[in-house]
C-alpha cells in the first residue's frame, strides 16, 4: 500500500477550487517562501508544534522525552529543537494538546476514507478534493495513487502546486488531475531565489509544458506587500500567463497573518515580521492590471 | 420601507413591555358575578365579556388593527392559569433580563382585586397539589420542566379555513353539529352541547370584537382631517365590518381576519407559541393574484400591508413568565413562526411571487417577531433558497430553514394523510405539525444529562444530596459499558414514567377546567366532534417530550466508554472523583476528556454511535405511549433556553464540562467540540433517523467572511441541500464573529440592536443571560482561510 506524509485534512474547504472540497495537505516543500502561512508544510518529516497557550504546566512531557529535548527553566518550558527527534512521545502524554506532532504517515485508503465522507457535498456543489501542501508533487507515487483512487470514485480532483518538480513527474500526474491550481509568484529569477529559495526557471518551463497538454489550469498569484506586488512583476505575470494556451483564470491570493503563530509554535523565525495587509486600492490595481491581459481575475482562492 | 412603516416599526421597537391588568380585572369581575355552571360556557362568556369591554386601539397610521392590551407591548396576565404574587410582580418589574414594567397602580389592582380572588383557584396551584412527591423531587432537581404550569397548551397553527369562510359560516357548522347530537345514545351529549354552545358564543364574540374596531375606525374617520388617513380609516371600518365574520375579499381583509383570530386566541388564554398563520405565502397568494389582476392592488401595496402585519406581531411579547418557566424560555419571543415555500397540497412546488415579497419583508423589517422560516423542498428553486441565504448572511438568525420533504415524511410516519402532511409545516422553534388539524403539545424539556448524573451517583442527586432516582448500583462495580447503559435506561424509564404520570393528570385538568372554545373553532375536527381542543377535539393529538443535552450526553458516554472501559486510561473511581471535585486538582483528567476523546460533531463513528444509542433509548422510552386525548407521545430535540437552566443544576460531566455550565443545545454538538467544520457536523447529525421525531434543531455558527460573495451564498445553499438530502429536519445559522459578540458583552449599550440566533428563535444578544451569551460565544465558529 502506498503511503505518504500529510499534515492535515481540511473539510469544507471553499477556497481551493470549485464547490465544497476537502483539502489534503501533503507535507514537504522544496520552497521556503517568506510569506508561507503553512510553515509546518515545509519539512518532509514530522515536527513538533508547541502551543504555549494550551500548556497547563503538568510537566509530563519532561519525564517522557527520551532525548532530554525539553527542559524546565523557571515557569517556562524550554525546547531544544536540536535534540528533538520528533518521536512524538511527548505529544502522546500531553492531554491538553499543547504538544502536537505535526505530520503523520498515512495510507492511500486512510486518506480516501476521510475524503469519501463528504461525497454528498461534492456532488451537490460541484466540489471535490484538492491536494495541496507543501508541494504534493514531492510525493509523486502517493499523489498519483490518491488521484487514481479519486478517479475510480468519480471525485473531482485539484492539485495545488508550486510547479517545482521534475517535468516528467508533473506530466505523469497531469494525466490523473482534473484541475491544476498553479502558483506563480515572482517573475524575476533573482528575486524568486531570494524570497522562495529556488529559481523560477523550472516552474515557468513546467507551466508552459503543462499548458500544452492540460486544459484546466488556474494560476494562483499571492499578492505579498513589498515582495510580489510590484507593478512590473504583476505585468510580467499577466503577460506570461496570457501567452500560454488555455489559461483563463488568475486567482489573486491575499496575504494574511494567520501563519505567524505557527512559526512561533514550530520554534522558527517568521521572515515577514513587519508587513501589513494589502490595501484595497493595491488589490484592485493588481486585478485591473491582470485583466488588461484578457485574463479572468478573481480575488481569493 | 415607507414613512408609515418606518414610524410604526420604530414605535414597536421603542415600546417598553409592561403589564396591563385590563384582562385580569375584566376576568375577575366576570368570575365574581357569573353563576354559569358549565365550564366551557363560563369560559366562553368570560371571553365574550373581555372582548366586549376591553379598550379598542387603533394606532396612528396603522392599516392592520387590533392590540391584545391597550397599547403596543401592553402585556396581559392570565390569573386563572398563574396568579402573579406581589413578589412576582416585583421580579418582573426589576429583573435585568426580559423585564415587564409594573406600575404601582397595577400592583395595587393585583393586591386588592386579583390576588384575593384567584389565590387557591389557579391552574398552577391545582397542578402542584396533584403532583406526587417523586414528581416534585424530579422537577426541583431539574430532571424535567413542566410547560403547563404557567401557560396553557397551545402549540398549534392555523390552516386556510378563515380565508375561505367566515365565522358566520363556522356558526352554521356549530349549529349543524348541535343539531346532530344524539341525546338518546351518546353519553357525551351534554358535554358536546355545552362545548358547542361555548364555541358559538366565542364565534359571535369575535365578530362583535371586530365590529367594535369597525365602529371605532368609522368614528376616527369622522374626526380625521387628513384626507388620506380619513379614507384609510373608512377602509379599516369596512374591513372590520366584513372580517372575520365573512370570508375575506382581498389581501387587506385576509390579513386583518387572521389578526383578529390571533388576538382571540391570545386573549382567550396564554397558549404556548401564541398562534401562527402558518403557510402565509400560500394562503395570501390567491388574494394577491386577484388584486393584481383586478388592478386593485400593487406589489408595493402588498408589501406595505404585510409590513404592517409584521409589526402587529412584534407589538405582542410572550406573556410574562417567572421561575423555571422563565429559565426554560427566557425571551420576549412568542414563537409565531411564519412558513414560506414548501409544497402545495398536490405535492408541487409551493413557491410563488408572494413568497419572494414576504422574504423581502422579513429582510427589511428585521424584527424579532414574527419568527420566520423557509420550508425547502427538493422541488423548490435554488433562487428561493439563495434569497433566504442572503438574509441569513446578514447575521440576525432569520429565516431558519426546514426540510419540507422531511416534514411530510415525519407527518406521514405519524399517520397523517398526505394532504394534511403537505399542508403542515414547522412551528414554534422546530416542531412539526399538521396545520389547522393538530394539537401538538410540548409538555416539557427532559434533562438527558441529569439522568446520567443520577445514574453515575447510584440514584443520588449530588447537588442536593437527596436520593431521587433508583438505586441502580455503584458504577465503580460495573464491569462493562453495557452495564452502565442498562442502569441509565432504568433511570430513564423511571423518570419518564414520573413525567408522563404528571402529564396525563395535567392534561385532564386543562380538559376539565380550562377549555378553549374559541381556539376549538379553528382546529379541525373540534366542531365536528363537539369536543374541546384541550380535550382531544383536534383531528390529531400529539404530545411531545423534548430531549435536551444530547450532545453533552453523547460526549460524556463516549468518554466513559473510551477511557474507562476500552483504553483504561482512567478508572471509574478516578473519573467520578474528578467530577465530584469539579476537576479541581485534576485538570489533566479534564484535558484528557476534552482533547483526547472522540467527540460528536466530527463525523467520527466512534462518538456518533453514542448519539444513536441515546437517541434510540429516548425514542423507545417515549414514542407511542398513549396520552389522554386519543393520541400518543413523541420526541423532539430542541431546547429554547433550557440547556442553560439544565446545565445550571448539573455538576461536572465526563465530557470535561465544569459545574453548572450550559449543556449542548438542540442536537448541536457540545460548544467547541466540533472541530472538523460544518460538513462533519452535518454528517454526524444525520446519523440518527430524524424522521422518527417531531423536529430536531441544529445550529451552526459561521464567521461573516466565509459567506462573502456569490460563492459564499452558493456554498451555504449547498450545505443546506446536502443536509436535507441526508434527511436533516432543520438547520440554522449564526453569522457573526466572536469579536463582535465579546464587544457586545463588554459594551451592551453600543450593541442593543444586535440580534443572534439562540436555539429555535432569534433574540437580542443583550437580552440574553450572561450564561447564554457565553454559551453562544463558545459555539464553534466555522471559518476558512
Amino acid at each position: 500500500m502506498t503511503t505518504g506524509i500529510i499534515f492535515n485534512i481540511m473539510k469544507y474547504s471553499v477556497h481551493d477550487g470549485p464547490g465544497i472540497r476537502t483539502t489534503v495537505f501533503l507535507k514537504g516543500c522544496p520552497l521556503t517562501c517568506w510569506w508561507c502561512h503553512n510553515p509546518e508544510s515545509q519539512v518532509k518529516e514530522p515536527e513538533l508544534m508547541f502551543w504555549d497557550s494550551k500548556c497547563i504546566g503538568c510537566g509530563d512531557c519532561l519525564q517522557e522525552c527520551p532525548n532530554g529535548a525539553i527542559a524546565c527553566s523557571g515557569a517556562k518550558l524550554q525546547y531544544d529543537a536540536q535534540k528533538c527527534t520528533a518521536c512524538g512521545k511527548c505529544a502522546v502524554v500531553c492531554h491538553s494538546g499543547a504538544r502536537e506532532l505535526v505530520g503523520r504517515f498515512v495510507t492511500v485508503s486512510e486518506v480516501m476514507k476521510e475524503v469519501e465522507k463528504d461525497v454528498i457535498f461534492y456532488d451537490q456543489s460541484g466540489g471535490g478534493v484538492t491536494f495541496s501542501g507543501g508541494e504534493p508533487l514531492m510525493q509523486p507515487d502517493f499523489l498519483k495513487s490518491l488521484l487514481m483512487s479519486c478517479r475510480g470514485k468519480y471525485i473531482h480532483t485539484a492539485v495545488d502546486t508550486s510547479g517545482y518538480a521534475r517535468t516528467e513527474t508533473l506530466m505523469e500526474i497531469s494525466r490523473y488531475t482534473d484541475l491544476f491550481l498553479y502558483d506563480l509568484k515572482i517573475m524575476d529569477e533573482d528575486l524568486h531565489i531570494k524570497y522562495t529559495g529556488v529559481s523560477n526557471k523550472l516552474i515557468l518551463r513546467n507551466l508552459k509544458e503543462l499548458s500544452l497538454c492540460h486544459e484546466a489550469i488556474n494560476i494562483r498569484f499571492p499578492l505579498i506587500p513589498g515582495i510580489t506586488d510590484d507593478p512590473d512583476n504583476i505585468a510580467k505575470i499577466g503577460e506570461y500567463t496570457a501567452s500560454l494556451k488555455g489559461i483563463s483564470q488568475v486567482n489573486v491570493l491575499l496575504y494574511h497573518h494567520m501563519g505567524a503563530d505557527k512559526y512561533y509554535r514550530l520554534n522558527k523565525d517568521y521572515p515577514l515580521q513587519d508587513i501589513s495587509k494589502s490595501g484595497s486600492i493595491i488589490i484592485e490595481a493588481a486585478a485591473q492590471k491582470l485583466e488588461e491581459y484578457g485574463l479572468k481575475v478573481r480575488i481569493g482562492g | 420601507m415607507n414613512e408609515r412603516v418606518t414610524k410604526l416599526r420604530q414605535q414597536s421597537l421603542d415600546a417598553v413591555p409592561y403589564i396591563s391588568t385590563e384582562r385580569a380585572e375584566l376576568l375577575t369581575r366576570f368570575y365574581q358575578e357569573d353563576k354559569t355552571t358549565s365550564l366551557p360556557v363560563k369560559r366562553a362568556l368570560s371571553f365574550k365579556y373581555i372582548l366586549e369591554h376591553k379598550e379598542i386601539v387603533i394606532n396612528d397610521g396603522e392599516l392592520i388593527v387590533g392590540e391584545r392590551g391597550p397599547a403596543p407591548k401592553a402585556t396581559y396576565t392570565y390569573p386563572e392559569v398563574c396568579c402573579h404574587t406581589q413578589q412576582d410582580l416585583e421580579i418582573l418589574d426589576t429583573r435585568e433580563k426580559i423585564p415587564f414594567k409594573v406600575s404601582e397602580e397595577a400592583k395595587a389592582v393585583y393586591s386588592k382585586e386579583i390576588e384575593p380572588y384567584w389565590k387557591g383557584r389557579t391552574m398552577r396551584e391545582l397542578i402542584f397539589t396533584h403532583m406526587t412527591e417523586e414528581w416534585k423531587d424530579a422537577y426541583e432537581a431539574g430532571i424535567f420542566t413542566e410547560f403547563m404550569e404557567q401557560r396553557a397548551p397551545g402549540h398549534t397553527v392555523l390552516d386556510d379555513k378563515i380565508y375561505r369562510r367566515g365565522f358566520v359560516d363556522f356558526i352554521e357548522d356549530i349549529e349543524k353539529s348541535l343539531a346532530n347530537i344524539d341525546y338518546l345514545h351518546d353519553p357525551q351529549a351534554y358535554n358536546k352541547q355545552q362545548e358547542l354552545q361555548a364555541m358559538k358564543i366565542c364565534a359571535e364574540a369575535i365578530i362583535t370584537f371586530a365590529n367594535r374596531h369597525s365602529q371605532k375606525a368609522a368614528e376616527m374617520a369622522k374626526q380625521e382631517s387628513d384626507c388620506k388617513r380619513k379614507s384609510e380609516l373608512q377602509k379599516i371600518a369596512d374591513v372590520c365590518a366584513h372580517v372575520p365574520a365573512h370570508a375575506p375579499r382581498d389581501l387587506w381583509e385576509a390579513l386583518q381576519s387572521y389578526w383578529f383570530v390571533h388576538l382571540g386566541v391570545i386573549i382567550e388564554l396564554n397558549p404556548w407559541d401564541a398562534f401562527c398563520p402558518g403557510r402565509l405565502d400560500q394562503h395570501m397568494y390567491p388574494f394577491y393574484k386577484k388584486g393584481l389582476e383586478e388592478g386593485t392592488l400593487t406589489a408595493e401595496d402588498a408589501r406595505e400591508l404585510l409590513q404592517c402585519f409584521w409589526i402587529k406581531f412584534n407589538n405582542h411579547p410572550a406573556p410574562p413568565k417567572v421561575g423555571v418557566t422563565a429559565a426554560e424560555s427566557g425571551t420576549y419571543t412568542d414563537f409565531a413562526n411564519i412558513n414560506n415555500g414548501g409544497l402545495k397540497p398536490d405535492g408541487s412546488d409551493g413557491v410563488n411571487d408572494l413568497t419572494y415579497i414576504i422574504l423581502d419583508v422579513i429582510d427589511e423589517m428585521r424584527l424579532l417577531q414574527p419568527s420566520s422560516n423557509i420550508q425547502l423542498s427538493k422541488k423548490n428553486p435554488d433562487a428561493f433558497l439563495k434569497r433566504a441565504c442572503r438574509i441569513i448572511r446578514k447575521g440576525w438568525g432569520q429565516p431558519s430553514i426546514f426540510n419540507a420533504d422531511m416534514i411530510v415524511k415525519e407527518l406521514l410516519n405519524q399517520g397523517k394523510t398526505v394532504e394534511d402532511a403537505r399542508n403542515g409545516g414547522a412551528s414554534g422553534c422546530v416542531e412539526t405539525g399538521a396545520f389547522g388539524k393538530e394539537a401538538y403539545i410540548l409538555t416539557g424539556y427532559f434533562n438527558l444529562v441529569k439522568v446520567l448524573e443520577i445514574t453515575l451517583n447510584n440514584g443520588l442527586d449530588p447537588r442536593t444530596g437527596k436520593i431521587i432516582g433508583l438505586r441502580t448500583g455503584d458504577p465503580r462495580e460495573f464491569k462493562s459499558f453495557e452495564e452502565l447503559f442498562e442502569a441509565y435506561k432504568k433511570q430513564l424509564k423511571y423518570f419518564i414514567d414520573i413525567k408522563m404520570r404528571g402529564n396525563n393528570i395535567i392534561e385532564r385538568l386543562y380538559a376539565q377546567y380550562l377549555p378553549v372554545p374559541f381556539l376549538s373553532i379553528l382546529i379541525d375536527d373540534c366542531i365536528k366532534k363537539g369536543k374541546d381542543y384541550n380535550d382531544g377535539g383536534a383531528r390529531y393529538n400529539t404530545n411531545y417530550i423534548q430531549g435536551v443535552g444530547i450532545g453533552s450526553w453523547t460526549d460524556s458516554m463516549a468518554a466513559i466508554s473510551y477511557h474507562v472501559f476500552e483504553q483504561k486510561t482512567l478508572t471509574m473511581d478516578d473519573l467520578l472523583e474528578a467530577l465530584e471535585k469539579n476537576f479541581v486538582g485534576s485538570e489533566k483528567v479534564r484535558q484528557l476528556l476534552l482533547n483526547k476523546t472522540p467527540k460528536y460533531g466530527n463525523d467520527d463513528d466512534y462518538a456518533d454511535e453514542f448519539l444513536k444509542l441515546i437517541y434510540n433509548a429516548f425514542y423507545q422510552e417515549v414514542n407511542g405511549r398513549p396520552n389522554t386525548k386519543g393520541g400518543v407521545y413523541r420526541i423532539n430535540l430542541l431546547p429554547t433556553t433550557c440547556h442553560v437552566y439544565f446545565g445550571s443544576v448539573i455538576g461536572a460531566t465526563p465530557d470535561g464540562r465544569r459545574n453548572w455550565e450550559p449543556l449542548s443545545e438542540g442536537m448541536s454538538p457540545v460548544q467547541g467540540a466540533d472541530r472538523k467544520g460544518p460538513t462533519a457536523v452535518i454528517k454526524s447529525a444525520s446519523k440518527i433517523d430524524q424522521v422518527l421525531t417531531g423536529g430536531t434543531l441544529l445550529n451552526q455558527k459561521f464567521t461573516p467572511k466565509i459567506l462573502e460573495g456569490e460563492e459564499g451564498i452558493n456554498n451555504l445553499a449547498h450545505l443546506v441541500r446536502s443536509y436535507f438530502k441526508l434527511d436533516g429536519h432543520h438547520i440554522q445559522f449564526n453569522v457573526i464573529d466572536k469579536e463582535t459578540l465579546m464587544a457586545a458583552q463588554a459594551e451592551p449599550d453600543k450593541y442593543r440592536d444586535l440580534i443572534v440566533r439562540v436555539a429555535g428563535y432569534s433574540d437580542y444578544f443583550c437580552d440574553l443571560s450572561k450564561a447564554l451569551q457565553d454559551e453562544i460565544i463558545a459555539r464553534t465558529e466555522h471559518q476558512s482561510f
